[in-house]
C-alpha cells in the first residue's frame, strides 16, 4: 500500500494532493497549451471538438455521476445552448455577454426540468427526461421564424470583444480556456459542501434528508450547473458546426453523452474527460467495425445507437468502474510495484440494505 | 437544554397499527432506552421523531418547538440527529466525506461561490475539518479515515454513522440498535463510547436496544412497547421485572 503522510488538512483541500498528479495535470496543461505548434488544422480541430464534448461529459456527470439523477434529455441543453448562443449573436449581442446569457437561460431551464426530476426515480426520470428532449427538439425544429427550423441556422462567426477569431488555434485556445475553467469550478464544487450534498443525495436520500439537505433544492441546483455547463458546451459546438439544424440535437446525440461517462467512469472529472477521448475515437472504431461487417449489416440504418447501446451495456456488466477505474489500478499498479497485488481492488465484503425508504 | 415530549403518538400501515398512543418524555441529559420484540414499532416512532413518516395522531415537541410543524431536513437544525437500524452511509464516499457530510447543518452552502472556491471557503473548510477531527478522535477511528465506506467492515460502519451523527452536534441523539450485529468486545466499546457521549458532549440519548445487558448498563430509564402499545416506562429494573414486560417481550408467562 502507498501511505501518504499528511501533514496539514490543506493537503486534503487541495485538488491535487498527490506529487504524481500534480505532475501529471501539469504536463497535461501544457501540451494541450502548446497543441496548436505540432498539431495540423484538422487535428487541432478535432481536439477542440474532444474538449467540447469534455465540457458536456462534466455537465451530464454532474447530474447522473455526482447526484445519481440519470438523464436522457442533455443533448436538448446542447442545442438550447447551441441555437441560444447563435441567435443572441446574430441579434448584434457581443460573444461574453451572450455566452453568459445563454449559460444562465441553459441553467433556468435546467432547474424547471430538475424541479420536475426532484420527484421521480429511475425509469420515470428517464422517460421524463427523453420527453423532455423531444419537446425541445420539436419546438427548436418547428419555431422556423426563430431557429429556422429544418433548413437549418447559420452561426455567426466567432468574434471577442469585437477581434474576429477565423483561425483554428484561435477557436481552439477558446475552448480550451472554457474547458479549463469548467474543470477547475466542478472540482471545486466537488470539495465544497454543494458538491458533498450531491453525493450524498446520490448515496441515501434518506440519510441526507436527516443530516440536514433539502434533498429536493439541491436536485434542483444540480440539474440547474448540469444544464448550464452543457449549455457552454452547446455554444462551442455551435462554432464548430458553423451550421445548426434541430436533428443534431436529438436522442442519438443523449446516449453519445451517456455513453461517454459511462465508458469514462460514472462519478468523476476525470472520467468524463476519458470519456470524451473515447467517444471522439468512436467514428474510426465505427468506419473500422464497416469494413469487417457484411454489407447487409454496415448498410444499416440502426447501426450506430446500436453500437452505443452495447458499449454502455458491456460497461455497466463488466466495468462499471469505466476507463477511469482501469487507470487508476494501472496507476496503483506503478505507484507500488512490485507490492501490488490483484486483491488490491477487491473489497472486503459487501452489505445489502434490506430496508430502504425514499 | 430541552426535553423530547411525545404525546398520544399513533400511525397506521394500511390498517396495521404500528404505533397506538404512545406518550413519553425524555428529560435533557438523560440515557432512554426504548425496547420491544420485533415489529414492535420501534424504529417507527424514530422514523415519526425524524419526520419520515406522518402520524395520524398525536404530538411531539422538543423544547418549544412543535416537530410536526417541521420539514424532515431542518429536523437536525433543532439539535436531533440519528443512526440507522440497517446502517444508511453514503456509500461511495470516503469517512471522511460522510463525516462532512454530518456538517452539513452547520454549514452555510451557496453553488456559486462553491463553484469559485472563494469567500473564505478554503478557512471554512478548515474549521469544519477541526470538529470533524474532534469526532474522529473521540469515536478512535482516524485509522479509516480516507477509506470509501464500501471497503470498510460492518463494526467500522457502524462507528462512523455514529460519528456522522455527533458531527451534527446534535443535543439529543437517537440511535436505532448501536449494538445490533456487534461482538461482545465491540458491544463492550459502543457502552464506553455512549459515557464519552453522554458526558463529554452532554448529549442526551434515546436509543432502541436488544441487548439488555448494554441496556441495563447505560441507561437511565428504558420504555418497553408491543404491538405498537405502550407496556411500561421505569428503570431498568423495574421495566425488567414488570409482568406484562416479561409476558410480551420475553415470552415468559407471568
Ligand atoms: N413503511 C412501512 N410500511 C408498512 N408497514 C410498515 C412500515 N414501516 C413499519 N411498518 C410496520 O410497522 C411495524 C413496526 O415496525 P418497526 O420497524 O417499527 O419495528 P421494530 O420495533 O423496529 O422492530 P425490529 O426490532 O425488528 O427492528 C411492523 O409491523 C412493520 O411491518
Ligand atoms: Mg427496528
Amino acid at each position: 500500500m502507498q501511505i501518504i503522510f499528511k501533514t496539514s488538512y490543506d493537503q486534503d483541500i487541495n485538488i491535487l494532493s498527490k506529487r504524481g498528479e500534480y505532475i501529471r495535470v501539469t504536463l497535461l496543461i501544457v501540451s494541450m497549451l502548446a497543441a496548436p505548434l505540432f498539431l495540423d488544422v484538422y487535428y487541432l480541430s478535432e481536439l477542440g471538438l474532444l474538449l467540447v464534448y469534455a465540457i458536456a461529459g462534466i455537465g451530464l456527470m454532474i447530474s447522473t455521476g455526482f447526484t445519481g439523477q440519470v438523464s436522457f434529455g442533455h443533448a436538448a441543453f446542447l442545442g438550447i445552448g447551441a441555437y441560444c448562443h447563435s441567435i443572441l449573436m446574430t441579434t448584434g449581442v457581443p460573444f461574453s455577454v451572450s455566452v453568459v446569457l445563454t449559460t444562465l437561460f441553459c441553467g433556468f431551464i435546467g432547474m424547471l426540468l430538475g424541479r420536475s426530476a426532484s420527484r421521480m426515480h429511475g425509469f420515470y426520470l428517464a422517460v421524463a427526461t427523453l420527453a423532455f428532449l423531444i419537446i425541445v427538439e420539436t419546438v427548436i425544429g418547428e419555431w422556423t421564424s426563430l431557429t429556422g427550423g429544418y433548413a437549418g441556422f447559420l452561426v455567426p462567426e466567432l468574434q471577442i470583444f469585437g477581434v474576429y477569431l477565423p483561425e483554428i488555434w484561435q477557436q481552439y485556445y477558446v475552448d480550451l480556456g472554457l474547458t479549463l475553467f469548467v474543470v477547475w469550478g466542478t472540482a471545486n464544487l466537488l470539495r465544497s459542501p454543494t458538491g458533498r450534498a450531491f453525493l450524498a443525495v446520490r448515496d441515501s436520500e434518506l440519510s441526507a434528508r436527516s443530516l440536514g439537505i433539502n434533498v429536493e433544492w439541491v436536485k434542483i441546483q444540480s440539474f440547474g450547473i448540469s444544464a448550464a455547463i452543457t449549455g457552454i458546451a452547446g455554444i462551442l459546438l455551435a462554432h464548430h458546426l458553423a451550421y445548426l439544424s434541430p436533428e443534431t440535437f436529438g436522442v442519438l446525440e443523449s446516449l453519445k453523452l451517456l455513453l461517454m461517462i459511462v465508458v469514462g467512469g460514472l462519478g468523476s472529472i476525470t472520467g468524463a474527460i476519458f470519456g470524451a477521448i473515447f467517444v471522439s475515437l468512436l467514428p474510426v472504431l465505427l468506419s473500422l467495425l464497416r469494413d469487417v461487417l457484411p454489407g447487409a449489416i454496415s448498410q444499416q440504418a440502426g447501426l450506430e445507437p446500436m453500437l452505443f447501446g452495447v458499449i454502455i451495456v458491456l460497461f455497466v456488466v463488466f466495468e462499471p468502474d469505466g476507463i477511469n477505474g482501469r487507470w487508476k489500478k494501472l496507476l496503483h499498479f506503478f505507484e507500488t510495484f512490485p507490492y501490488y497485488r490483484k486483491a488490491s481492488f477487491v473489497r472486503q465484503k459487501r452489505y445489502l440494505k434490506t430496508e430502504r425508504m425514499r | 437544554m430541552s426535553s423530547l415530549v411525545v404525546e398520544n403518538l399513533s400511525i397506521e400501515f394500511g390498517g396495521v397499527r404500528a404505533v397506538d398512543g404512545v406518550s413519553f418524555a425524555v428529560e435533557p441529559g438523560e440515557t432512554f432506552a426504548i425496547i420491544g420484540p420485533n415489529g414492535a414499532g420501534k424504529s417507527t416512532i424514530f422514523n415519526l421523531i425524524s419526520r419520515i413518516y406522518e402520524p395520524s395522531n398525536g404530538s411531539i415537541h422538543y423544547g418549544e418547538r412543535n416537530l410536526l410543524d417541521v420539514p424532515p431536513h431542518r429536523v437536525v437544525n433543532l439539535g436531533i440527529a440519528r443512526t440507522f437500524q440497517n446502517i444508511d452511509l453514503f456509500e461511495q464516499a470516503t469517512v471522511l466525506q460522510n463525516l462532512l457530510v454530518g456538517r452539513h447543518s452547520r454549514m452555510s452552502r451557496n453553488l456559486l461561490r462553491d463553484f469559485l472556491f472563494i469567500a473564505g471557503a478554503r478557512a471554512r473548510e478548515r474549521e469544519h475539518r477541526r470538529k470533524v477531527e474532534d469526532i474522529i478522535d473521540l469515536l478512535q477511528i482516524a485509522h479509516y479515515r480516507d477509506q470509501k465506506i464500501s471497503d470498510l467492515s460492518y463494526g467500522a460502519r457502524k462507528n462512523v454513522e455514529l460519528a456522522r451523527a455527533l458531527c451534527a452536534e446534535p443535543t439529543l441523539l437517537l440511535l436505532d440498535e448501536p449494538a445490533s450485529g456487534l461482538n461482545q468486545e465491540e458491544t463492550d466499546d459502543v457502552s464506553f463510547w455512549l459515557d464519552d457521549v453522554k458526558h463529554d458532549l452532554g448529549v442526551t440519548i434515546v436509543m432502541v436496544e436488544h441487548d439488555m445487558g448494554l441496556v441495563g448498563r447505560v441507561a437511565d430509564r428504558v420504555m418497553a412497547i408491543n404491538d405498537g402499545k405502550l407496556l411500561a416506562i421505569g428503570t431498568p429494573d423495574e421495566v425488567r421485572n414488570n409482568p406484562d414486560v416479561q409476558q410480551a417481550y420475553l415470552g415468559i408467562p407471568a
